[in-house]
Order: C-alpha cells, then structure tokens, then sequence
C-alpha cells in the first residue's frame, strides 16, 4: 500500500521543482523585460558621436589661441573672414554684432561657420565596451571628424527649442507645452473629481442613479484613451472653438491662433480623460475614513458639509493626494489623444498662453520616433529620459508628501 | 445631555408663554435671538450638494458626449457608405471610395491576439510564483517595480518596439522575411506592457482563493504545484478570464505602440512579420494629418471610433461581469 501511494512521489516533486523554476523564470523574465526597455532608453541617450565640422575648428585657431578660448575681436575677425556677406547683413539687421556678447559670437560661429555635423553615433554600450575599436574606426574612416562623449540630455537641449538639426534641436516648447496643459488638466479634473468622489461616497443613497454613475464611471477608466481624443476633437476643438481657440475672450488673431487646437483644448481633454481615475481612487481614500470620525463631527452640531470639510477631507487628503499624483502622471505620458486633437508636429515658438498651439513631451517623441536617422532616436531617447525624470520626481514629490501629511494626522 | 434639558426648558417656556422669542431665554445668545434650536435653513449646504452632484454628474454627461459624437458623425458616414459594405468590404482605401474595415480590424485582432499571447502565460505564471511561491519579502519588492514599469508611458514602448524588437527579429529570422513596420514587433512589445496588468489582476484572483482549499488539498498529499495547478488556478479561472478580458480590450485600444512599430497604411493580412494599420493606428495616422471637417477621411475616422468603443466597452463590461459572479461564490 505505501509503496504504492509513494510510487510517484519522487516524480511528482520533481515535476513540481521544475515548474516552480519555470514561474520564477517567467517573474525574472518579465522584469527583465522592463528594465531592458529603461536600459535601451538610457544606452540611447549617451554615447560617443562623430562630429564633421563644415569648416574645421583647427582652421579657425588665430593668434595661437584655439575656438574655444577666443575673445570677442578675434571671434570678431573669425566672422568677418569666413561669413558670406549676405548672411553677415541678415545677422547685423537681427542684432548689431557690436551688441553681441562673447558666449553669444561662439554659438554664431560654431553654428554658421563650424557647422558641425554627426557622421556616425554610437550607444553608451559600445562606446563602454568597444572604444578602442571606435576610435579606430573614427581615426580610419573620418580622419577630419571630431569624437566625443554626448550626453544627448544636456542643458542646451532642456533649453532649446525644437528644430530640424539634431545637434540644435531641443524639448523646451514641448516641456512648456507639458506643464501648461498638465495645469489646466489639474485646475478642471482635480476639484471636479472630488466633488464627485464626495457626492458619491457621503450624500449619494442607493438609488438607480446613483449605480448608473457608479457603473458609468467604471466603463469610462476602461474607453481607450483615443476615443477621449476624439471627443475632444469634436467638442472641445469643433464644436467649443470660440471659447478654446480664445477668440470669445479676444486673443490675438496674429499668426499664432490654432482655432481652437490648442493648449487649453489638450489639457481639457486629457481632464475628461484622467477624471474617471481621480473619482475611483478618491472614492476608495473616502471609503478608508472611519464612521466614527463622522458621526462624532455629526454629534456635536456640525452640517454635513462642515463634517465632509474639516473631519472626513482632511483625513483622507493624503490618499487622495497620491491618486491624483498616479492619475496626473497618467495624463503627462498620454500621446494618442492629443495626436488625434491636433498637436503641432513641429513647432518652435514656445506657447505665450493657454491659446497657443501645443506639443508635449510625448508628441515630441513620437515625431522623432518616427523618423528614419539615427540622431533623431538619440534625440527621442533623451526625451524619454527628461520625461520619465519628470513623472519619477512628481511621483516621488507626492509619497513625501503623503508621508509628511500622515505624520501629522492626530489618529 | 445638557442641551436637551436647555431644549426642554426652553419649550416649556415657550409653551407656557413665560417666554417671547428673542426677549427672554436660559443663555444670552437665547436672549439675543442669535440661538435657535430650529433647524436653521442652510442654503450654502444646498447650494454644495447641488454643485456635487453636478460635479459626479460629469462622468454622464462625458458618457452622453461621446456616445453622442461618435453616433452623429458615424451617422453622416454610414449615409455615404452602407453598414453591409463597412463590415464586409476587405479594402479600406478612403481616396477611392472604399471602405471595409476588415484589413484594419484583422491588424488590431492580430496584435492584440499576439500581445495576449505574450502577456496571458507570463502574467500567469508570475501570478502564480508571487501568490503561492514567493516570500512575502520578494512579493513585496517585485509587486512596486512591476507597477512603475507598467507606468512607463506607451510611447516609449513603441519606441522600445521600433529600435530594439524589431531590429532583433528581423535578425533572428532574416532581414528580407520581416519588415520593417511590422504587427508582430507591436504585438509582442504591447503583451510586455500589458503584463504587469494581468498578472497583477490574476495574482488577486488567486489570493482571494480561501486558504481551506489549499489545506485540503495538501491534507490529501498534493504537491505545491498540484495544488497550485490543479486546484488554485481552477478555483480563481473566472478572476483569470476577466483579466484576459480586460487584457485584450486594452490591447485593442492601445494606440502609440502600433502607431509607430506596426506600419502605416491599411492591408489585410494575416502574416505578422508584414506591416499592417491596425484601427487606433489609422486613426493617429490621419487625424494628425491636416484633415478637413465634414470630409469623408474625418466622419470614417468615428465610424472606426465607434467600432472601438463599442468592442473595449462590451469586453469591459464582460470583464466586469465574470468578476462579481465569482465574487459571489467565494463570499
């Protein structure tokens, strides 16, 4: 009898070890998954590049003293002697030359008469592992070209604006255009969310409307962020054009006007977008605040609306916090919908009000995606990183202040 | 208990007419008329709960909003097109009047099939590892780095898609076999993205299994993965098919990924190593165009919205639905 209970025993722990091997494989696997995609992301946003200048900056060393170390009067006689005069006129109607500082003549002479370009870049990876061969490689096939190590997050790209050369081409519009309409997604989604987390959770009774909005919310988290691109499309960008494009509360009708594709259209819809999340999780902080507390409030002559603001909001402020933080963070990495409201593809004026064309971090990073030459992947996977930095801080900026606020809570 | 005798005291007053309102009274407010012990009339509470419910009131009027959108617009469409010629036509090419919706509703059943292909075992078999296997220290440390990766927004997927999974098939299986744009490269990169969802989803329906089951089942001298296998993943099967579910409705309306791997132009295939336009990707692709309103390239697109909407909203709504019925058995 035990030896035939046992007869398979052996075989079926060992059956068992190896399955339990297979889910651990599968748990390293998909975590692997991941962090290769930051790790990709971060190979891309370094490396060393092959620089060509047009004119060679050895050529340009005058008195002895190399580009980089040059003043003013020499910078000066470097630009008289290699600008063609046409565009020296176009440079002297924009600012006088003489007005001009010395930080100001290096970036003129290193973009109109160095003009560098990228001939061949490579990633962190291979710039670590296989520099010997790089510089080989560099030395033998671009003997004039210039190595060096780019950080292709830098702080001329954090300040530039968008343009079509790699070397100059920067997020600052796009992080504008981010903050911007991430402001107006707040001002309109957060009070208009917690209103409704409070009517549902403190004044609703159970009654058919009450389960229609609740359901009705639940399927709203789940719409594909595109359709709510739509919608904006047709709402908030058609049929609202007046009020959105600014024209209502006279904005200026110079060239800049986006009839009604702009910021505030973008941050309007991403608001409709994100508000079924900020309801949901401010519903469940509500849902965490004890009877107790209430009824107490209740008891000693309180209103039900001076019990919901001085007991029952301040309670579960730190919870609702952070939902809000993971909903905001949602909205700052949504590309689809503003593609589909109209976001400029390319655009370098930087957004002077909520009536201005718009692009965002990820619609920069699609378009750059989306092209064919490698500087441009650099360029998008330094986007990514500036993007992810930014979601990570305001991540991070929330849990201390979850943290902080907890420890002042008196139960 | 005071205030009731105040109460008492003050109605005996009032009763017995020893006390006119606002001349007499126990406290100097009372005296004053500055206390009542009537229910005041509060218009401010009114006027809040009044705004409140305008505010949860929203999430119906954006419900009506889109479902009035979609509706309108597809309405002028399916004027120019018949409904017969939407569904079965099998070329979807707007500048010559054709539009069938097959070949960008096979691309979207394409990578959504091959992400849940991807994501279902794998989010699976971490579901199992985390809530049967793992201790609690390593569940605890791999739940949170599971959520942030899942927090990574969509286009660095896609971009992840492009310049790495891409570029690795078409080396493994022959530059000429695999293009460039391709379903198969979005599909396995949307079953990464959708993973922390299923698994985190499946680890809940397996950990709201009760612990008896799993005591009976070592009692009768089942191994750890018998019990896992045999007994715990059938017990929580509806809390795995919801989430295959929700899974599979979020592949389908999962956008900046196929967009940029999957290819650009519409073609009925069902081969995934060629390039193909899903439904969400048609979409981005021609609304950030310049499109002209009242065009028929502008009402196609929420003709195609509205297929979208309808598909997620009814796998949601299933989802949903299979959840609460095995709520109901286990509580």
């Amino acid at each position: 009898m035990t030896g035939t209970f046992n007869q398979n025993l052996s075989v079926r722990h060992v059956r068992g070890s190896r399955w339990q091997a297979a889910f651990a494989l599968a748990t390293i696997l998909a975590v692997a998954f991941l962090a290769t995609l930051v790790l990709t992301i971060v190979d891309d946003a370094f490396g060393w590049v092959i620089m060509m200048d047009e004119t060679d900056r050895r050529e340009l060393t005058r008195d002895g003293v190399t580009l980089d170390a040059q003043n003013t009067a020499q910078l000066l006689a470097t630009i008289d002697e290699h600008l063609s005069p046409r565009r020296y006129r176009a440079l002297e109607r924009e600012l006088p030359f003489a007005d001009r500082g010395r930080d100001d003549l290096y970036a003129l002479v290193l973009a109109e008469i160095v003009n560098p370009e990228i001939a061949e870049t490579y990633n962190l990876f291979e710039s670590l592992v296989s520099a010997q061969a790089i510089k080989a490689q560099a030395a033998e096939e671009y003997p004039e070209g210039l190595l060096v190590f780019r950080s292709w997050v830098n702080a001329r790209f954090l300040l530039a604006p968008q343009s079509a050369v790699p070397l100059a081409a920067g997020i600052k519009t796009a992080i504008l255009g981010t903050l911007m309409t991430i402001l107006i997604t707040l001002a309109f989604a957060f009070p208009i969310g917690i209103g409704a987390a409070i009517w549902l959770e403190e004044y609703a009774r159970d009654s058919w409307l009450t389960r229609a909005i609740q359901v009705n919310i639940y399927n709203l988290a789940g719409v594909p962020s595109i359709i709510y691109g739509m919608l904006g499309l047709a709402v908030f960008v058609r049929g609202l054009e007046p009020i959105t494009s600014g024209a209502i509360f006279g904005a200026s009708a110079a060239g800049d006007t986006a009839n009604g594709r702009t910021i505030l259209s973008a941050g309007l819809t991403l608001a409709v977008l994100i508000l079924p999340v900020i309801i949901i999780n401010a519903q469940e902080a509500l849902k965490a605040v004890p009877g107790s507390l209430r009824q107490s409030s209740l008891a000693v002559g309180a209103t039900k609306w001076q019990t919901i603001r001085y007991h029952v909001l301040p309670a579960s402020f730190d919870r609702i916090l952070t939902g809000t933080v993971l909903a905001i963070s949602r909205a700052i990495g949504e590309t689809a919908p503003l593609v589909v409201i109209g976001a400029s593809t390319f655009l370098t004026q930087d957004p002077t009000s909520i009536f201005s064309k718009f692009t965002t971090l990820p619609i920069q990073i699609y378009q750059w995606t989306s092209r064919p030459q490698a500087e441009f992947r650099h360029l998008a996977a330094a986007a990514i990183v500036v993007l992810l930095a930014l979601m990570l801080s305001l991540n991070s900026f929330a849990i201390v202040a979850r943290n902080k606020m907890r420890k002042q809570k008196r139960f | 208990m005071a205030s009731f005798i105040v109460y008492c005291y003050a109605r005996f007053c009032k009763k017995a007419g020893t006390m006119k309102h606002g001349t007499i009274g126990f406290y100097p407010e009372e005296r004053l008329g500055r206390l009542s012990f009537r229910r005041a009339p509060r218009p401010t509470e009114r006027l809040i709960q009044a705004f409140l419910f305008f505010c949860a009131a929203v999430s119906i009027l954006t419900t009506a909003g889109i479902i009035v959108v979609l509706g309108t617009e597809s309405a002028g469409f399916f004027k120019e097109v018949s409904i017969l010629e939407f569904f079965t036509g099998k070329e979807w090419q707007p500048s010559i009047g054709k539009f069938g919706i097959a070949p960008l509703f096979v691309a979207t059943l394409t990578t959504s099939l091959t992400a849940m292909a991807v994501a279902l075992p794998l989010g699976l078999a971490v579901a199992i590892y985390l809530a049967e296997y793992a201790r609690p220290r390593v569940r605890e440390t791999l739940k949170p780095v599971l959520e942030v990766l899942a927090g990574v927004p969509t286009v660095a997927y896609g971009y992840f898609a492009l310049t790495v999974v891409t570029p690795f098939l078409r080396g493994l299986l022959g530059q000429e076999n695999v293009e460039v744009y391709n379903t198969l490269s979005a599909g396995l990169v949307m079953g990464v993205l959708i993973l922390p969802l299923i698994s985190s989803m499946c680890e809940d329906a397996l950990s709201s299994v009760p612990g008896s089951l799993r005591e009976a089942a070592y009692a009768m001298g089942a191994t750890k993965l018998e019990t896992s296998v045999k007994i715990i993943v059938p017990a929580a099967f509806s809390g795995i098919a919801a989430a295959f579910i929700l899974g599979l409705s979020r592949a389908v309306g999962e956008t900046m990924i196929v967009a940029l791997a999957a290819g650009a132009g519409p073609r009925l295939t069902l081969n995934p190593l060629r390039s193909a336009e899903t439904m969400t990707g048609h979409i981005v692709r021609i609304s950030g165009g310049d499109l002209s309103y009242d065009s028929m390239d502008y009402r196609s697109l929420f003709a195609i919205a509205l297929v979208l909407f309808v598909s997620t909203l009814f796998l949601n709504i299933l989802s949903r639905n299979i959840v609460k019925k095995y709520r109901e058995v286990y509580e």
